[in-house]
């Protein structure tokens, strides 16, 4: 199985600021009732984007910054502390890539979230919480300017700016090397597998 | 040298070194369920591959089925391919599926311990991040992607970077009234929702010395809102008293070996962790959640934060808190109207918390102003309770007695909230939109509690309204 390595992500970037932003928020259950991903990219959001009443709310999602980004299918999502926090759902990095999104920069990362996003090809990158602050600012303030996220160089810059950031090492190792979906690594374990299978001395189901 | 129960299982169930410095880890136990796993079967089918070691995968249904409907096909097709969907992957690939014809299926945190399939030293995974649950037990146990579901399936391994231990003792006997909730969602609001990231918590001190398998459950359960992945406590006497005559535990043969076997990952006297963390057990109050994050709670006689006492990051989630949940800084929450009462869910439906509450609620009546429900986490647990004469009680005070599932604590079945309804909910998460109503509203806290809001139509202080 061959994989783009992915060293950097060059593109408009959408600020969603808040803290905490759960995966019911980014992808509420009732979109989790299906057997496949497929179209959940337009749900991204869907309450936070669509009041009770069907009217449109504002909400960075419903920009035409953040449509720009789902015409290019390439975007960088700019996000605040302990993001995708919650349910273990891999239906919420699907929506978001399905929509456009292939990279995030923030200020932390729930693990679920940062594994399954990573595990799409997508690098979730931290930066320093004033750093972060002065993205955001750069990002609301020059919509146009393609941000980039420097996988390799582990940077985030933006016009003259050029923002230090950071992704566990394994991470950033899997994506600049085409290695981000670790099946290959895995299946080739298998004889390895079995002896560690065989040298526990419990097995469930008997 | 002496290590923690994280460090033994790790080391016992690691395969070998990735080249990109994970470790590939030996799941001993997958547990699958309907909603996180269908799309790993496809990608199975996709790349051409087999379930490796299908025997050491069990499956149940839970998110999607209804509670109120138990013949088939149900009203809602979209729920009935998701059953059938796992019908259809669990029997073309040799899985033990504890569908809901069998008496045994339930909320999956809940069918592990029951068939004692979730047993001590061992490596858990499942698609819902509330897979901590099965660390009561001290197991390292931890929610996954849907990827990552494959990945298990098809070689039993997943790739992974071990965690730091945060040791959380509390020491000391819990005041009556005051439960296992309480205390996780004491121990979220001070170390954060955020504050576990990067770290599996061992649970540990005289007070959950003296919990049972259950109480340590709920406590588990919850590690994930506390942002940490995984939670354990070491296995004991009463964790073994737990497995032992379970379908799956170790027969007679071989059940003093295992004991001892079980009891050698425990964390050794003298390990290092990489924090320590320690709490009084007297210093816990019934506690309930005011906002839209299980740490944003306070103690039931306390106010709500008043907005100028926060940090700005904590200010601004706040103020979207009190905006979501039309309450008031600096108000008691006390006193808070309740439209809904939910008693359930993977934190706290299991017969404990069923029969807790059932000695409280004999003679007393629902308000006429609230819908009350029961959801027995299982349908073991269920039948248990119907045995015992619970059903009875809780159906002549006015709560509705339903089939087991994860039900309203998120929502995918019909159980929902409707408009801002507010609702007094034993589940674990209280984030906007999460009980099926996008302005609904949700209160967490224990059992009792959810109980006493049942009787008095508000959120109120369980101890005065039952004389705890």
């Amino acid at each position: 199985m061959s994989l783009a390595k992915i060293t950097q992500v060059k593109a408009l970037a959408l600020a969603v600021p808040g803290d905490d932003i759960d995966t019911d928020r980014i992808i509420p259950a009732r979109f989790l009732r299906c057997v496949t991903f497929d179209g959940l990219g337009e749900h991204a959001f869907r309450d936070e984007r669509t009041g009770p009443d069907g009217k449109e709310r504002p909400h960075p999602m419903n920009s035409a910054q953040a449509a720009r980004i789902a015409a290019a299918k390439q975007g960088v999502m700019v996000v605040g502390f302990n993001f995708g926090c919650g349910s273990s759902r891999e239906h919420a990095p699907q929506s978001l890539w399905r929509y456009g999104f292939t990279a995030f920069v923030g200020g932390s990362f729930a693990e679920i979230f940062f594994g399954n996003s990573t595990t799409l090809g997508v690098p979730c990158l931290t930066l320093s919480k004033e750093d972060l602050a002065e993205c955001d600012a750069f990002v609301r303030a020059n919509p146009d300017v393609e941000v980039t996220v420097d996988v390799e160089k582990l940077t985030v810059s933006a016009g003259a700016k050029t923002w230090k950031a950071g992704i566990a090492a394994s991470a950033r190792d899997g994506l600049v090397n085409g290695k981000w979906d670790p099946i290959a690594d895995l299946l080739e374990g298998t004889d390895a597998v079995a002896k560690t299978a065989g040298g526990l001395a419990y097995v469930a189901g008997k | 040298m002496a290590k923690t129960l994280f460090q033994k299982v790790w080391e016992a169930h690691t395969v070998r070194k990735l080249p990109n410095g994970q470790t590939q880890l030996f799941i001993g136990t997958h547990l699958i369920h309907e909603v996180t796993s269908p799309q790993a079967f496809g990608m199975l089918r996709d790349l051409g591959l087999k379930v490796k070691y299908p025997q050491r995968t069990f499956a149940t249904v839970d998110h999607i089925v209804p509670t109120n409907e138990l013949k088939e096909p149900y009203s809602d097709p979209i729920a009935q391919e998701m059953i059938e969907a796992l019908r259809k992957n669990t029997k073309d690939y040799g899985i033990r599926f504890f569908d809901t014809t069998t008496g045994t299926q339930g909320i999956v945190h809940m069918v592990g311990p029951e068939q004692g399939i979730t047993q001590p030293g061992t490596t858990i995974a499942c698609g819902d991040s509330h897979t901590a649950t099965h660390g009561a037990f001290g197991a390292i146990a931890f929610g996954i992607g849907t990827t990552q579901v494959r990945d298990v399936l098809a070689t039993q391994t997943l790739a992974l970077s071990p965690l730091k231990v945060r040791r959380i003792e509390v020491n000391g006997k819990l005041a009556p009234g005051v439960y296992a909730k309480d205390v996780i969602l004491h121990i979220i609001r001070v170390l954060g929702v955020n504050g576990g990231i990067g770290y599996a918590y061992e649970y540990a001190g005289t007070t959950f010395d003296g919990f049972s398998l259950e109480e340590r459950m709920t406590v588990c359960n919850m590690s994930i809102e506390g942002g940490a992945r995984c939670g354990y406590v070491n296995p004991d006497q009463k964790t073994f008293d737990y497995i032992k005559g379970k379908p799956y535990a170790p027969k007679a043969a071989d059940w003093d070996a295992a004991v001892a076997r079980w009891a050698s990952f425990a964390s050794d006297a003298g390990c290092q962790y990489d924090d320590i963390k320690v709490f009084k057990a007297e210093d816990i109050r019934p506690t309930v959640t005011w906002g839209i994050t299980p740490g944003q709670a306070v103690f039931i006689d306390e106010k709500m934060p008043a907005l100028e006492t926060l940090n700005a990051a904590d200010r601004q989630t706040a103020e979207d808190a009190y905006a979501h949940m039309k309450l008031a800084p600096n108000t008691p929450i006390k006193g808070t109207k309740v439209d809904v009462c939910f008693l359930g869910s993977c934190t706290n439906g299991r017969i404990s918390d069923l029969r807790e509450v059932a000695k409280y609620l004999k003679g007393r009546k629902v308000s006429p102003s609230v819908k009350a429900i029961v959801v027995p986490g299982s349908q073991l647990t269920a039948i248990q309770a119907v045995h015992e004469g619970l059903d009875k009680i809780y159906i002549e005070a006015g709560f509705e007695w339903r089939g087991a599932g994860c039900s309203m604590c998120l929502a995918m079945n019909p159980d929902k909230l409707v408009g801002d309804q507010l609702c007094a909910s034993s589940s674990n998460r209280n984030f906007k939109g999460r009980q099926g109503s996008q302005t609904g509203r949700t209160v967490l806290m224990s059992p009792l509690m959810v109980a006493a809001a049942a009787i008095t139509g508000q959120v109120t202080d369980a101890r005065e309204v039952f004389k705890v």
